[in-house]
């Protein structure tokens, strides 16, 4: 590749922060300084574009250190793994965490989106700005869900230096948040995982909970306490019963994604398991994002353990002797929690060459995103890992076919693949007896809002809407439930009978989506929320195709001309949202853009909103 | 002797478009399908000399059994599919992409965008008088070629040839996410601060003419554009020894722009700056 680069020089910083994710450069060919030898010879090329890669956390080894993307550091980088510098401008500008412009060091992210807001998320904005004043450092940014939604308003601060800093606040005061931004290393550590787990203690402890049962109970940085508490018994029989018999067993144990798409796991892996082509990937989407929704947060931040063992038998089953795990750039005590328990697995011999000495290879890489919903589209995370933008790709082919590097993949969410432990421990048939005939085993549902114990609660599937708000404390006054989070729709308060089932759920013209039940009482001004869903989905479409990329746009203009008007005066913009709405949902390459307008047709239809 | 390549034989396959039975060879798009059938489906983004972006999805066609319409460019044709290219949701798809992109691009250089406008019984002006638009300025920053990106509808056409797809020079990109993405080199420079070589292939696949010839944005400034009074006349570049194709675009006895046939087998419409660009020196009467 001849490639072009700019004059712009790295600063020390920048060249180290570089340095320090990929090595030294070997030669002038991927930006050392020159030498005679390197007048002779290309060297260090291709290889570096094998790495291309490794773009996504270069560019996120230089944010962490300084807290934006100059000239000269995107060019280092651009040097070191021979790509394009106009690609890699691309790739930096399509993601919210980074900056391609000079920013304060320190950026305050205050969740704006739909719980938070509900607790006050524009005062405390307002109000931290106004608290930090000008000149104090801090670059305040209204942020979509930051996925804690249990403890509504929440805010983030990232503090960019040698290590990058971070600090939670939630929920947050104007003074907690003023903290965070202006001492993240001062700020007192965030309230245990356990307090997300309302169902967990008690005198009945956790056995009534099957995917939560360790959450709260186990330290979440010992495996030989993940040990104790039944860990590394389901590889253990995986290793006994063999790859196909995995397969079989998840397979028969009914169980399907838990993302949002519902898709019969047991099929996906067997599918991938059939390619010839090799090597095979297992891919993690650990990107929540999906406002309102942290279950995954809170599993990996309660029991890493069991997503370490759960991905190592799905690559068992698939013949997969890598696995990504794609988390979300917003979830820092997840990470560092994920990522103590990868390094202590591998040190004991469960990651690595020869797991448990049965000769089977498998380790898992742990890839952070950067703020975009996108990315936990399923394709749109192959090539965000792969170093491009993070774009929906067309299908087919199919990942289990071509997915991550063009290869046979199995991707599945956080919750889908800690569900195959039980599934392997208690046997396909115990497992598919909880829940119902068409929806299968234990099910975790976030729930947030107007109730009295908000959190991530474990239900078998069947459980009716009313029972689990009941749990979860209800408060008087529902005006309407949002299921399924910005892509899902909203139901009624008389429609609390609903079954909490995949089959249930789509007979009632609703879905169940990645598990949100996010309830608002009726002082929440209906407008202002589908607005709010309306300016998320404006923000993070991709662009790459017309009916989302303007169609969101569209959307977010006719709601907020109709913020404040009902009945004959609304009446023509809501036919202009149908007419478009329908397009989106037709037209648009991928799920974003096709349930963009999910949420606002069901609370013109169901809730009667502007009427 | 000229041998003339046969190509491997193919398969065809049989399935029905709009009621009928249609065969096409293994391998075809729907698109390639509805064409051979004199079917007219509009395309923005899908070119012939590119691998199928399916974008814009103006050429969305309903497939029976999919949840979704499917864009004719990129799909393949499979035996037994029930396809409707004239629906009324496939039509309703295509008259609200049409809307969008009107609404918020200049297509007044589109070939063809009125035309389907009307057909499809668009509307554009009903999202009001304050619907965003892109907004951008035209960008004229040297003396051969204009970006004028407030006519870009973002159909990736321009950056595949720029990329792997032909020129392998990888000097523009997309850059920043959704409404706000654009066509743009790094750092957002002037092109002669870019990796750009100047060989006018992005201006070759541009459906919309938001890339034009500098001659011809200056004309349409001044008013004087007329294709109608122009000839193309094709002919062989004298530079080097490739051989490449040029059609010389020629108003009023001046060349007013440079493209290239896409049949040409070698270069597929693509060329160099010399060729594309290096003709001052045909109408330089001294």
């Amino acid at each position: 590749m001849d490639l072009h680069f700019g004059d712009g020089k790295p600063t020390d910083e920048e060249r180290a922060a570089v340095d320090a994710l990929l090595g030294p450069p070997e030669s002038s060919w991927e930006g050392a300084d020159r030498s005679d030898g390197d007048l002779r010879w290309a060297r260090g090329g291709r290889t570096a574009r094998d790495r291309r890669d490794l773009l996504l956390p270069g560019l996120h080894a230089i944010n962490d250190r300084v807290g934006w993307i100059s000239e000269g550091a995107l060019g280092y980088l651009c040097r070191r793994l021979t790509v394009p510098p106009a690609e890699a401008y691309g790739v930096a500008t399509f993601y919210a965490m980074f900056s391609v412009r000079p920013r304060p060091a320190t950026v305050l992210q205050v969740c704006t989106d739909l719980a938070c807001a509900g607790a006050g998320a524009s005062e405390l904005c307002a109000g931290v700005e106004a608290g930090l004043g000008p000149g104090s450092g801090v670059g305040v940014e209204r942020s979509p869900c930051l996925g804690l939604c249990e403890r509504a308003p929440a805010v983030l601060a990232v503090r960019a230096g040698d290590p990058v800093r971070t600090a939670v606040s939630a929920p947050a005061t104007v003074e907690s948040a003023v903290l965070a931004a202006s001492a993240p290393d001062a700020a007192p550590e965030e309230a245990p995982v356990a307090a997300a787990v309302p169902q967990a203690g008690g005198e009945a402890g956790n056995a009534a909970l099957t995917l939560l049962r360790r959450v709260g109970v186990v330290d979440p940085t010992d495996l030989d306490d993940y040990r104790a508490h039944g860990g590394y018994s389901a590889l253990r029989r995986a290793f006994a019963i063999g790859p196909a018999a995995v397969i079989r067993e998840v397979t028969e144990s009914g169980l399907v994604g838990r993302g949002g798409a519902a898709f019969p796991t047991g099929r996906k892996w067997q599918a991938t398991a059939s390619q010839p082509a090799r090597p095979h990937y297992l891919v993690c989407n650990a990107d929540e994002s999906e406002p309102g929704t942290f279950k995954d947060r809170v599993l990996m931040e309660g029991d890493p353990y069991a997503l370490v063992e759960a991905m190592t038998v799905a690559a068992y089953a698939v013949g997969a002797e890598r696995g990504y795990l794609y988390l979300r750039g917003e979830y820092p005590r997840a990470l560092r929690r994920v990522r103590h328990a990868v390094d202590r697995a591998r040190a004991r011999g469960l990651l690595g060459d020869d797991i448990l000495g049965q000769g089977f290879a498998f380790d898992i890489e742990i890839r952070r995103g950067a703020g975009a919903y996108i990315c936990g589209e399923e394709t749109a995370l192959f090539n965000s890992i792969e170093g491009y933008r993070g774009e929906p790709r067309s299908k087919p082919p199919f990942p289990v076919e071509q997915g991550l590097f063009g290869r046979p993949t199995v991707e599945n969410n956080v919750e889908t693949l800690v569900n195959v432990l039980p599934i392997l421990n208690l046997g396909a048939q115990a497992y598919a007896a909880i829940g119902t005939g068409g929806s299968t085993g234990p099910k975790l549902f976030c729930v947030s809002g107007s109730v009295a114990r908000p959190g991530v609660y474990e239900l078998p599937f069947g459980a009716t809407l009313g029972e689990l708000l009941a749990l979860a404390g209800v408060r008087a006054g529902l005006r309407a439930v949002l299921l399924g989070g910005a892509a899902g729709g909203f139901v009624r308060p008389d429609e609390l009978d609903l079954p909490l089932t995949f089959e249930g759920t789509r007979q009632a013209g609703t879905t169940l989506g990645s598990g949100v039940v996010m309830a608002f009482d009726d002082t929440v001004p209906l407008p202002r929320l589908l607005l709010r869903i309306a300016e998320f989905f404006r923000d993070e479409s991709c662009g790459q195709c017309v009916p989302c990329r303007v169609g969101t746009v569209r959307q977010q203009e006719a709601l907020h001309r109709i913020a404040e008007r009902t009945g004959a005066a609304a009446a023509g913009d809501i036919a202009l949202l149908r007419e478009v709405g329908r397009a989106m949902r037709d037209a648009s390459i991928c799920g974003l853009g096709q349930t963009a307008w999910n949420a606002v047709e069901s609370a013109i239809d169901r809730l009667g909103a502007y009427e | 002797m000229t041998v003339t390549p046969l190509g491997i034989p193919r398969r065809l396959l049989e399935f029905t478009l709009d009621g009928e039975p249609v065969r096409a060879p293994e391998g075809s798009t729907l698109l390639d399908a509805c064409r051979a059938a004199g079917k007219d489906v509009p395309t923005l983004c899908q070119g012939d000399t590119l691998t199928p972006k399916n974008a814009c999805r103006v050429c969305v066609v309903e497939v029976a059994g999919s949840r979704t319409l499917v864009p004719a460019c990129s799909r393949k044709a499979e035996p037994g599919m029930e396809v409707r290219t004239d629906s009324e949701r496939a039509r309703h798809s295509r008259k609200i992409v049409l809307e969008l992109l009107a609404s918020s691009v200049d297509l007044s250089t589109t070939p063809r965008a009125a035309e389907w406008i009307e057909d499809y019984g668009a509307r554009p002006d009903r999202f009001g008088p304050d619907a965003a638009r892109l907004g951008e300025e035209p960008r004229v920053d040297n003396e051969l070629y204009v970006r004028d990106y407030d006519k870009c509808i973002l159909c990736y056409k321009c950056v595949d040839a720029c990329g792997d797809q032909w020129q392998n020079t990888f000097a523009i990109s997309v850059s920043g996410r959704g409404f706000d993405a654009r066509i743009a080199v790094e750092h957002d420079a002037p092109l002669t601060d870019s990796a750009c070589v100047y060989c006018g292939n992005c201006i070759e696949v541009c459906p919309t003419g938001a890339l034009s010839f500098k001659s011809e944005f200056d004309m349409r400034a001044a008013g004087t554009w007329d294709e109608s009074a122009q000839t193309a006349t094709t002919t062989v570049c004298a530079y080097c020894g490739v051989g490449c194709n040029l059609t010389l675009h020629v108003q009023d006895n001046e060349i007013v722009k440079v493209t290239s046939p896409h049949d040409n087998p070698v270069t597929h419409g693509n060329l160099c700056i010399k060729g594309r660009f290096g003709y001052q020196h045909v109408q330089n009467r001294g």
